[in-house]
């Protein structure tokens, strides 16, 4: 069964069109043609109302260009600075490439399903991330190290096409301190790489766990989390304990447009974060 | 004409409104301020448009309908409203085609969000159809049921008078017989007429078309009156079972109907039947049926600016999902066949929607049948699929 989540406390119920001016304070370089925006809310009612959960989204406008829906990054204890990993590929987000610290952005959100932290507490944790995909696990990995011990083992399973397109690498230390195992690997090596090569599905397939106690959360390509979900269906991990996050075309963020559909889903609405057992019959339609 | 005297008339009363007299109900609903909505004959169709006079209405104007056809024809027999339904909806006037949803200006390095502009005057529409009230209780889940709600939609809504017509003809397209939407207007109307040789039978539905009517003169209907009206739809939804049940030469035309049963798992459990690929080989992509369809909601938002760059519109125009560009993505559009995109719009219409707002998304107007430019007939489409499954 498909859920709502409710109206977020920075979104007006009766007008989602709303936006709020934000600034950015920071521009953070990760790898080519991605870059890590940190903004703030211009009025600090909104800042200090400002919610959000790990997996969601906000809509990031740019009057005049447009919109484009960007998973909140940051830490969901610290909502009064809000973090966008951004890859420049459309027209907006190659508009936002040329903005910098102190330029103006508008913001709706936070909207959109989140990871279960709450009900996968006292189990073990599989995160496999490919590419950008890591940036909506980036806030499940702060939650879960800064409420490490309400959680079994952790691990991370990252991987990415080249070493240097590998995200958020000056973190892992800090990540690995706080308890949880980070194994990366990559298509593709360079001489430098002394790591894993291969693809993320290959990991979960090596990856000693416990089915029974296990869960999943998935984000990145969907050919990667495709693989990465059969490998932990054939561990026995039930559907019901492997979450995914998908990316569709979004465009109102509420669920009046049409456009991010899937099968019964508004990805927007009901998403982007679903449990496999939800989506199991929508996900290897091709086209669909 | 009105003595002065107010009355108040229960909701679920009768008056009976001499033919000569409709326009009357056109001049109260002026003077009551509202923006009057009602059928007129423009470029060969009965479309909505302002009605000021009911010399406007298309008297004596039937319209005859069938997969990818519409003509008008005259007939000194028929009435105010023996037309059906064209290829307007209440969608035109509640979620209309193009919508400003936020205007900013630029203020210095910033944007200045504006605040809504005061909304338009309120809509009475005049001659709307039992489909297109179950429509609008469809597009009222999808702008107003869920947890956010669309202010433009709902302040039109809420203000929206609704003067409903009992259809006492149906089109070749019409199945709203099956789709249990019709021909009877059920309920959600201010005022329901209902056409009689000389007059209109008139029920009040509501507090707002009783307030509406309070000054009137007009007689309350005899009883024979009252079941001369409750029995005229009731005919017509009888005779539109009968004959889309006989065989083919029976009684020419035959009305369309569809079989619901298990359609959900029906459409959702064969995303991969060959099926698709034959309508496809017909489907133009041409996104009509969505245009027209009084239930399609899917829209984009554009930017538009003024010349200097410094006044910014969000601009929501209607969408189709059998635009390619609808399911675009950085690395490419996710329905890239004809096939994917009237698949996605045909499981959406009739199975994922009953996922997503507890109704099927088809009223059974008939309106994708009679306004796609090659006739793909979705209730045929179904019936093919159904027996290609079930053999």
């Amino acid at each position: 069964m498909l859920t709502v989540p409710p109206a977020a406390p920075t979104v007006d119920r009766l007008n989602p069109w709303g936006v709020h001016a934000a600034r950015i304070l920071q521009v953070h370089a990760e790898i080519p043609d991605v870059v890590t925006y940190e903004l703030e809310f211009h009025d600090p009612a909104v800042r200090a109302r400002y919610r959000f959960q790990p997996g969601q989204f906000n809509m990031l406008y740019l009057p005049g260009i447009g919109e484009a829906a960007i998973s909140l990054s940051s830490d969901p204890g610290r909502p009064e600075r809000l973090w966008h990993t951004v890859r420049a590929v459309g027209n907006v987000t190659r508009a936002l490439a040329r903005r910098t610290a102190g330029d103006q952005v508008l913001v709706r959100g936070p909207f959109g399903s989140s990871w279960p932290l709450e009900k996968c507490r006292g189990h073990d944790l599989v995160i496999a991330a490919g590419g950008l995909g890591l940036a909506p696990l980036r806030p499940v990995l702060y939650h879960l190290a800064g409420h490490r011990s309400e959680y079994g083992s952790v691990t991370l399973l990252y991987g990415a096409r080249r070493p240097r397109a590998l995200l958020y690498t000056s973190e892992y230390d800090v990540w690995r301190a706080a308890g949880i195992d980070v194994l990366t690997t990559v298509d593709l090596g360079d001489d430098a790489w002394q790591g894993n090569i291969g693809v993320v599905p290959a990991m979960v397939e090596r990856l000693p766990l416990e089915p029974a106690r296990t869960w999943v959360f998935t984000c990145g390509p969907e050919i990667m989390m495709r693989f990465v979900i059969f490998a932990v269906l054939a561990r026995r991990v039930s559907p019901r304990d492997v979450y995914l996050s998908l990316e569709r075309n979004m465009n109102c963020a509420v669920g009046f447009c049409g456009h991010c559909q899937l099968g019964p889903a508004f990805i927007c609405k009901h998403g982007p974060v679903f449990s496999y057992e939800q989506m199991r019959p929508y996900l290897d339609i091709e086209d669909f | 004409m009105p003595d002065g005297t107010i009355r108040k008339l229960p909701v679920g009363a009768w008056l009976s409104l001499e033919k000569p007299r409709l326009q009357e109900l056109l001049d109260l609903l002026r003077q009551a301020g509202y923006r009057t909505i009602g059928p007129r004959v423009a470029d060969g169709a009965i479309v909505y448009d302002e009605l000021e006079s009911v010399a406007q209405l298309p008297l004596g104007i039937l319209d005859e309908q069938d997969g990818g056809q519409y003509r008008l024809t005259s007939d000194p027999k028929a009435g105010y409203f023996d037309h059906v339904v064209g290829p307007h909806s209440l969608k035109n006037y509640l979620f209309p085609p193009r919508e400003t949803v936020q205007e900013l200006v630029q203020l210095g390095a910033g944007w200045e969000p504006q605040p809504p502009p005061p909304p338009g005057p309120p809509i009475a529409v005049i001659g709307v159809r039992a489909c297109d009230l179950h429509a609008l209780a469809v597009q009222d889940r999808v702008f107003l049921e869920g947890p956010y709600v669309d202010p433009g939609y709902q302040s039109r809504r809420e203000r929206l008078f609704l003067a409903a017509v009992n259809c006492r003809r149906a089109a070749a397209t019409c199945f709203c017989h099956s789709m249990r939407t019709g021909p009877a207007v059920p309920s959600g109307f201010d005022l329901a007429l209902t056409e009689l040789d000389d007059r209109f039978a008139l029920e009040i539905g509501s507090a707002k078309g009783s307030e509406l009517l309070a000054r009137v003169d007009w007689p309350p209907c005899t009883r024979a009156e009252i079941e001369q009206a409750r029995e005229q739809p009731r005919n017509l939804e009888r005779e539109l079972h009968r004959r889309s049940a006989a065989s083919e030469s029976a009684d020419p035309p035959r009305p369309r109907s569809l079989d619901t049963t298990g359609i959900r798992d029906l459409l959702l459990g064969n995303l991969t039947h060959p099926h698709w690929q034959q309508v496809a080989e017909r489907c133009l992509s041409c996104a009509n049926c969505t245009l027209v369809c009084p239930t399609c909601f899917c829209s984009s938002v554009e930017e538009t600016a003024d010349l200097t760059g410094e006044h910014v519109r969000r601009e929501r125009v209607w969408s189709s999902c059998f635009n390619l560009e609808h399911s675009h993505l950085s690395s490419g559009a996710v329905r890239n066949s004809i096939a994917a995109r009237y698949r996605q719009w045909l499981t959406h219409k009739l199975a994922s929607w009953i996922d997503q707002f507890g109704t099927s998304g088809c009223v059974g107007c008939g309106r994708c049948i009679t306004w796609c430019p090659v006739g793909i007939d979705l209730t045929e489409e179904v019936a093919a699929l159904r027996r290609a499954t079930e053999c």
